[in-house]
């Protein structure tokens, strides 16, 4: 691994070629693997190294970055002279912020809203675990005979992946910043296939042990089996209970919405809308890089600490995330009044970028009473059961209206029990209508889907979700 | 730093003999060197401005009938070969959970040189420039009252590849990648539009230098796009019914990207993506038997020079096997699938269509689409022609949402604007224009499809497939066609 002893010396040497006024470097990169099965074989198996440099350089309001993975002078040498070249021919920006200073990295602490003490120094505990990273191919191999014993016990062809992965995130800068970063990362994705009808299960985490493929493979495979023989029921609007991964895949599209530029550029659905009642009084969200379920580092693109951030309090939208540049911009502005507290959070992408800042750390409240996915079905005379939602796509910007499909186990519920599983649907559903028409949540959990980042999301009993369509299976 | 062939096959050379070694039956190795930039602006500001460099290897083992890959950016001998043994290692694991060892379709080994015709070298021209053009289109966006954000860019790539195998193979490629577009927001009451030009998400992609942005119009175009994101907010909303629709032709690429370009990739029809991207429809026994589209709809997958400067166009794909030309549907009946070695040995073709592909060197290659197009009509017809003969339409142009299910029978599309038609005449915008169907229905019903004159052969950049998952530039030719009957507006509904 790339140490930050190492990054350090590479940054040095990277200093004596750079004839621009500032410098940031961002360090990346790690190493990876990941065992893929289909049809009960494993059939594709990888890993790999690599670790790269990326060098912003600025002069007086200009600015742009040119990265590299070789580390020997030569392409130090051409990756700064690449860098400066793109910056030196544009016209100055006279928003463009100079770098920032270690101090003004180290932000301001936003102590969690339960009162609980803040960690010692601000620091996040560990999130790299040797078990993680020291996982062989052979272990990889072995979880995943146990996941394919599973499906062959009970007729079933189990796909999916096993993968681990140990990583590196820096910053230095010529004002004496440094920031550094290393997590581990493992995930298991299992699909179990019937001849009509499939399930799914997917988890990560920075600790493998906290993983359990078989576990994950047990579940899948009894969606399968449940959900056999699916019916087609028309489409319209239904109660629906969206198991956390459903949640997060959908939910996830609004979250680059929550940043300071989005609502400068005005493509933002709450652009006007923030301070009035969103969503209904049972949503509140986080935006938290420290959560004991999170996971990702503590600063930023600019190597800004990242703050804890509350987005929405009770359907209300009150804050945004910002980078430096568009909490400037954003205090001087028009919106400054109608958009609660303007202040830099920590959430800023590197520079130059079109984005701006997105929150990525997305946490949701634990409801005053949760309830399990069980009671939610218990409680429903009839509505859908949803293990996971796919190739969803922005229809309307504004009104967030989104499209997409069921997948892998789609369930009719009758008198509070599971009866038979459906034809998967096809969805046409505003965002804002979804999170106003929650009537019950479990306890958020750690979740990872296929759109979206890992957040923590409860599964949640919905009225009127509205299905469009229905597929042929 | 990478600099010769000579040197590149000594590196695949120490690759390759730890690969015999470790008793592999078969090994490839690719050596690749990519070098890319992107320019943006927003809102008379640089959006973007950066290079980026990449260089490194991989090798794929067959040992013990199971593949293991393993890739590295170093590139000295001791890393060379500590990641060849790893790759062995890794496929030593894989045969651990088999049903059966992989087999390959013969392929004859080549050596071969091959380079991305084109004329201007992107990287040659200034960064002024490129900027000048930029700010020129933003000042033209924004020169429209109501546009409330403009965002433009330009894209170049350049990838060399070396590639080697146990059976002699020796090919060196060099592929150019040039892209430009903008796009104009309008945020109005409650309502944000955008118009984009030539395409969505990024604009025009092909495999070509930089006389590809000359061709493109693109400032000429500028003002026309700001006016008509502005305009949509006092258009009609799209109705909600069954209509006859006219797609044009950058809209039907992606159409035929997403419900034929991806269910014909035979990875996905034997299972192997069942996890992330799905499966497929067109089982095994629909091969030669199902009427995919009427009688007007002829599909090729076609990855050689002839067919144009697509993004999947190419000497060899990344297992060494010749670019072709592989008819997919033909006078309506579907007639191949996408495939490699691999899963051409698995249905019992003879050879590979050669369309395994990888995003770079970290990545190992998967079935990917090349240049999947819809062949033009024969009988002369212009898009003005084909709407001067319907009596009442929707005409949908450039895309703006896309989503089907996991075996590609149900989709839907959104586009940024659309047009009423009435009685040959295009006689009104329409906003928040949707379709949607199923997939072997809707290509049935296609009653019309404009010839070679309006045929364009678009770019899809962004084309996300795998675990873990590689972007990929896919081509897809089209001219405008008209489908009878489709259902329209349930987006809104």
């Amino acid at each position: 691994m790339l140490t930050r002893d190492q990054a350090a010396e590479i940054f040095s040497r990277i200093r004596k070629y750079a004839a621009a006024d500032e410098l940031e470097c961002l360090f990346y990169g790690g190493r990876s693997a990941l065992t893929r099965f289909a049809n009960n074989t494993i059939h594709q198996n990888m890993a790999e190294e690599n670790y790269g440099v990326s060098v912003r350089s600025a002069f007086g309001g200009r600015t742009a970055r040119a990265t590299t993975n070789k580390f020997d002078d030569a392409s130090l040498q051409e990756v700064v002279s690449a860098s400066e070249s793109l910056a030196r021919v544009q016209e100055p920006d006279p928003d463009l912020l100079p770098i920032p200073s270690s101090e003004e990295a180290q932000g301001r602490y936003s102590p969690p809203s339960n009162g609980a003490a803040a960690p010692e120094g601000n620091k996040l505990p560990s999130r790299h675990f040797e078990e993680t990273s020291n996982l062989t191919p052979a272990q990889r191999a072995d979880a995943v005979g146990q996941v394919v014993a599973i499906a062959q016990k009970r007729n079933l062809t189990a796909a999916g992946i096993f993968a681990n992965s140990e990583n590196i995130e820096g910053i230095f800068n010529s004002r004496g910043l440094s920031r550094w970063h290393r997590q581990t990362s493992a995930e298991v994705s299992i699909t179990m296939l019937a001849g009509d009808s499939s399930g799914w299960q997917k988890a990560n985490s920075p600790d493998i042990a906290k993983l359990s493929p078989a576990h994950l493979a047990q579940i899948a495979a009894e969606k399968a089996a449940k959900s056999a023989a699916p019916r087609e029921i028309a489409p319209g609007k239904y109660t629906v209970i969206l198991e956390p991964a459903a949640v997060l895949d959908a939910v996830g599209f609004a979250f680059y919405d929550f940043g300071g530029l989005a609502i400068l550029d005005q493509r933002s659905f709450l652009n006007n809308r923030i301070g009035s009642k969103l969503f209904g009084e049972n949503i509140s969200i986080w935006d938290d890089v420290s959560h004991p379920q999170q996971s990702g580092s503590p600063f930023d693109g600019e190597g800004m600490r990242r703050s804890r951030v509350q987005l929405v309090e009770q359907g209300v939208v009150k804050r945004l995330v910002y980078s430096r540049a568009s909490a400037a911009r954003m205090t001087q502005s028009g919106h400054a009044a109608k958009v609660g507290l303007v202040e830099t959070t920590g959430h800023g992408f590197p520079i130059p970028n079109e984005i701006g800042e997105a929150p990525m750390n997305v946490v949701f409240e634990p409801p005053q009473e949760p309830k399990t996915v069980e009671q939610m079905i218990a409680s429903t005379e009839r509505g859908i059961l949803v293990t996971r939602l796919w190739y969803i796509r922005e229809v309307d910007p504004y009104e967030k209206i989104v499209t997409g499909m069921t997948r892998d186990g789609t369930f009719l519920i009758e008198g509070g029990k599971l009866v038979c599983g459906l034809r998967n649907f096809r969805f046409n559903q505003s965002l804002i209508e979804m999170l106003s028409q929650v009537e019950a949540m479990s306890t958020p959990v750690r979740t990872s889907g296929e759109e979206s980042l890992d957040m923590v999301v409860p599964a949640m009993k919905i009225r009127d979700f509205n299905f469009t369509e229905v597929t042929k299976f | 730093m990478v600099d010769s062939t000579s040197a590149m096959k000594e590196l695949a050379g120490w690759a390759l003999n730890i690969a015999n070694q470790r008793g592999a039956t078969y090994a490839d190795v690719r050596v690749i060197d990519e070098r890319s930039r992107a320019l943006a602006t927003k809102n008379g500001k640089i959006g973007n401005a950066s290079d980026s460099r990449s260089q490194g290897f991989n090798i794929r083992v067959l040992m013990d009938g199971a593949w293991g890959f393993a890739s590295s950016a170093e590139l000295e001998r001791s890393s060379v070969e500590a990641t060849a043994g790893r790759a062995a290692d890794i496929a030593k694991a894989s045969a651990r959970v088999k049903q059966s060892d992989v087999r390959l379709a013969p392929e004859k080994p080549v050596r071969a040189e091959w380079t991305t015709p084109y004329r201007i070298d992107p990287f040659s021209i200034s960064i002024e420039q490129n900027l000048a053009l930029l700010e020129t289109i933003d000042r033209e966006l924004r020169s429209v009252q109501g546009v409330t954000l403009a965002e433009t860019n330009m894209n170049f790539r350049r990838e060399e590849q070396w590639f080697f195998s146990s059976e002699g193979s020796d090919i060196h490629q060099t592929k150019y990648t040039s892209g430009a577009g903008y796009v104009a927001y309008s945020f109005a009451g409650n309502e944000i539009q955008k118009r984009s030009y030539p395409n969505s998400f990024g604009g025009q992609w092909q495999n070509k230098g930089y006389e590809l942005l000359d061709e493109l119009k693109l400032v000429e175009n500028a003002r026309r796009i700001g006016e008509e994101a502005v305009a949509l907010h006092s258009a009609e909303q799209c109705p909600q019914g069954v209509f006859d629709i006219i797609l044009e032709s950058s809209q039907l690429g992606l159409q035929i990207h997403e419900s034929i370009g991806h269910p014909i990739e035979l990875d996905r029809v034997l299972g192997m993506e069942a996890n992330f991207a799905g499966t497929s429809f067109l089982t095994l026994e629909k091969l030669r038997t199902l009427k995919y589209g009427s009688e007007l709809v002829n599909v090729v997958a076609d990855a050689r020079e002839e067919h144009g400067p697509g993004l999947g166009t190419f000497a060899f794909d990344d297992e060494g096997v010749p670019a072709q030309s592989t008819p997919i549907i033909s006078n309506g009946l579907f007639t191949g699938y996408l495939s490699s070695r691999e899963t051409a040995s698995l249905i019992g073709l003879e050879r590979s269509g050669g369309t395994l592909r990888a995003e770079s060197w970290n990545r190992l290659p998967i079935i990917r689409m090349t240049n999947i197009s819809i062949l033009p009509g024969e009988t002369p017809l212009s898009l003005e022609q084909l709407i001067a003969s319907t009596d009442q339409a929707i005409l949908f142009q450039t895309n703006r949402s896309w989503s089907i299910d996991d075996k590609r029978y149900n989709f839907q599309f959104g586009t940024e604007i659309g047009w009423e038609i009435k009685n040959g005449k295009r006689i009104r915008m329409l906003k928040n224009p949707s379709y949607s169907g199923i997939t072997t229905e809707f290509w049935n019903s296609m009653d019309a499809i404009c010839s070679r004159d309006e045929w364009t052969l678009w770019g899809t950049p962004n084309c996300g497939k795998g675990q873990p998952q590689q972007v990929m530039g896919t081509g897809h030719g089209a001219s405008p066609a008209r489908f009878r009957r489709v259902k329209v507006g349930s987006a809104y509904s």
